[in-house]
């Protein structure tokens, strides 16, 4: 770096500071925070009169399978506890009332279970088995003691043990469910990337609005300009998602109970944390350096939203071929989505709730990189060429497809 | 032709080392050439102003020396650097569209200004203050952009681009918008910066701030530069002015005045003749011609404007302390 001026880095983080914390204490950044509401309070309304249905059906259930008198006696020391368990064990059910000496199989009916039936108790009070998915077992254990305790006497000298007995859920099962975590994944990661790719878009048109951008290019290079919105961005999302993701952890792990199995991904779910944080940021900075780039093109507003129309829909259809290719792993097309920089984020987000490989990830990183350095630097160079070139009250030059296209609509 | 202060070749003949070069820049827009080959020379210290009309090229230009954007053809050196970008510490520029972020305070505004020039914040911050202090403007300190009235905002952005003490400070158009007491304010801050050794080059479509301020001009029109130099070059294109009232209005004495010579009542107005006055006047007082006043002036900037840059130009430029309407 030359004394004599800031390097790229000083210059964008100069750039960033400013964006971030005029973002962070404005009220576009409320609205960034209040912006999830509005589609959860849709699925609330929504979801209003299904909601019986969802709590009848939704909650998982743990299923008795002891002779009939032990049958009642859990039950009924259930419903004392019940009060006092709170959420910590889902409801109890009598699955089956067992004739003295009848024989039960409870991985076999765990497999072919019907409703709800999340894990089958067995046994007796006394030596009681818990059958079921080992993450989930493990939580009930301790309530189940208690309530087998109730089931012996109202006071017993020692809480019986519970013996678990560990069901893999099967393996198609279990792909079936990482197919699924990856759709979600990629949902969310396209909403997000949409919504903070019009955030960036915004924030450039009000600073062009401000005139202050050729202070900007007079003093720093353009890249620095774009990288250091882009940083901010990127800094103000995350922000929201810690918030988001706080608020949202916590509400779903105090419901814990009552949410459905999700599957583990294939990585692991730290690893998947990261990764998906990781995706996030490529797939926001290559849709924000486009969108940037558009809002270098355009003289105003609505030159900005005409133009970020198309790419909106590319993007659509890029979401919809990272979803079609989630599905046919290891085929070419999986191959070329995730060589394509735009679903690259999405297809490798995909690729890791189904596969555990982790070096994929590691080169698809690096080629996502390589795309957003080049995005930025075409975006920042359309910047200088289209938009520094005329003195006051003078229209920009234009690329002559975008001319004609102005020329038409005028 | 491509005069200058000094030209670049032989600028090392020059007084001064100079603060800006630039030679046969070109820049073109599609298929509009907005400068053609422009000449400049600036010493170090001076005040130097670029005069034309809008649309002559004067904005394009001070972006092509500021980097903002690359000459088509041509060379540019400022303080020395043929890459603006790489001495940005040195520099202070204020834009013909003034731009300020209208809900950060005065104090940051200029804080962050300096930033982008390499100034910690909390130095442009104390820097600011003392500046907004010294300019009246010290109670603003606290106050959004937007909560400022039009001058204060501009004088803010002013202080923006001065907060990191630059050698060279470019301004654009920096008269547009102010009113008059404003304006006397802004020129007393140009030439005590230009007392500090700061060179100082500005840009306007209005001759008078020129005429005031600058040792040398560039003049601009259709992207040419017809003349660069110093002021009073350009005001010894044309010769002096002969203002001429007689009691009598005519006699053999009207051969001896030129044949431009323009009657208004009892008043003659035309150039000095190349042969000087005294000729004239002896032929004036032995004509009878009734001498009550006789008046030679210089030619002011503006009528070398108009020599040098051609009467469509000089309509093009609006009359000095006219608004700029673009």
């Amino acid at each position: 770096m030359s004394a004599d001026r800031l390097s790229l880095w000083q210059a964008a983080f100069v750039i960033a500071r400013r964006d971030f914390t005029a973002v962070l204490f404005g009220r576009a950044f409320l609205f960034f925070l209040l912006g999830p509401l509005f589609p959860i309070a849709v699925a609330i309304m929504a979801g209003g009169i299904g909601q019986k249905v969802v709590e009848e059906t939704g909650r998982p259930e743990i299923g008795i399978a002891m002779e009939a008198g032990d049958v009642d006696a859990m039950l009924a020391a259930y419903v004392r506890l019940a009060p006092r368990l709170g959420n910590a064990l889902p409801d109890l059910v009598a699955m089956k009332r067992l004739q003295p000496g009848e024989h039960f199989d409870p991985p076999a009916a765990l497999k072919g279970r019907q409703g709800n039936i999340a894990a089958i108790l067995s046994g007796s009070p006394a030596v009681p088995v818990l059958t079921g998915p080992p993450e989930a077992i493990a939580r009930w254990q301790g309530p189940l003691s208690l309530i087998a305790a109730g089931a012996i006497g109202q006071e017993p000298r020692d809480y019986p043990q519970i013996a678990l007995d560990n069901v893999k859920v099967s393996a198609a099962k279990e792909r079936s469910n990482r197919l699924l975590l990856a759709q979600m994944a990629q949902m969310l990661l396209f909403l997000l990337t949409m919504l903070l790719a019009g955030m960036v878009l915004s924030n450039l048109v009000e600073e062009k609005g401000n005139k202050i951008i050729e202070i900007l290019a007079a003093a720093i290079p353009m890249d620095a300009v774009f990288l250091g919105k882009l940083l901010a961005m990127l800094g103000i999302s995350l922000v929201g998602i810690a918030v988001w993701g706080g608020l949202g952890g916590s509400v779903l792990w105090l419901g814990r109970e009552a949410l459905p199995d999700i599957a583990t991904p294939a990585v692991g779910w730290p690893a998947f944390l990261v990764l998906g944080t990781l995706y996030f940021a490529m797939a926001y900075l290559l849709l924000g350096s486009i969108f940037l780039a558009i809002g270098s093109l355009a003289a105003t507003v609505r030159e900005v939203q005409t133009l970020s129309m198309p790419v909106t829909m590319m993007q659509l259809l890029v979401f919809f071929f990272a979803s079609f290719a989630l599905a046919q792993p290891g085929t070419s097309i999986e191959l070329a989505a995730i060589a394509f920089p735009l679903s690259s984020p999405f297809a490798m987000l995909a690729r890791a709730a189904q596969n555990p490989a982790l070096w994929p990830h590691a080169v698809a990183l690096a080629w996502q990189v390589a795309a957003v350095t080049l995005f930025i630097r075409i975006g920042a160079e359309l910047f200088r060429r289209r938009v520094m070139q005329s003195g006051q009250g003078r229209v920009p030059a234009a690329p002559g497809a975008w001319r004609f296209w102005r020329r038409a609509r005028n | 032709m491509h005069a200058g202060l000094g030209h670049p070749e032989v600028s090392g003949n020059t007084r001064h080392p100079l603060a800006i070069e630039a030679r046969g820049l070109v820049k073109r827009f599609g298929g509009t050439v907005a400068v053609d080959g422009v000449d400049l020379a600036v010493p170090e210290g001076a005040i130097y102003g670029i005069l034309g009309p809008n649309g002559a090229g004067k904005t394009t230009t001070l972006r092509m020396l500021l980097g903002i954007i690359d000459p088509d053809a041509g060379l540019r050196r400022v303080l020395g650097h043929e890459r603006p970008h790489e001495i940005a510490r040195q520099i202070g520029y204020l834009p013909e569209e003034r731009g300020l972020y209208p809900a950060m305070k005065a104090i940051e505004a200029i804080a962050f200004m300096g930033a982008l020039r390499g100034l910690p914040l909390a130095e442009g911050r104390r820097r600011g203050l003392e500046l907004l202090e010294r300019h009246g403007l010290g109670h603003a300190a606290g106050r959004q952009i937007r909560q400022l009235s039009k001058g204060m905002a501009q004088t803010v952005q002013l202080l923006g681009t001065l907060v990191h003490r630059p050698r060279l400070v470019v301004l654009d158009e920096p008269f547009s918008g102010l009113d008059a007491l404003n304006q006397g304010k802004l020129e007393e801050m140009i030439r005590n910066l230009a007392e500090a050794g700061t060179t100082v080059i500005f840009s306007t479509h209005v001759i008078a701030h020129a005429e005031r301020l600058c040792q040398g001009i560039a003049i601009i029109a259709g992207g040419k530069v017809p003349f660069a130099g110093p002021v009073d070059e350009a005001r010894g294109r044309i010769p002096p002015q002969v203002r001429l009232e007689t009691r009598a209005l005519d006699g053999d004495w009207r051969k001896a005045l030129p044949a431009n010579a323009r009657r208004e009542g009892h008043f003659w107005h035309f150039s000095l003749p190349e042969s000087g006055v005294e000729p004239l006047l002896r032929a004036l007082i032995e004509g009878e011609a009734g001498i009550v006043t006789l008046s030679i002036e210089r030619a002011g900037l503006h009528d070398a404007f108009v020599e040098i840059a051609g009467e469509a130009a000089a309509q093009a430029m609006n009359r000095p302390g006219e608004e700029n309407p673009g």
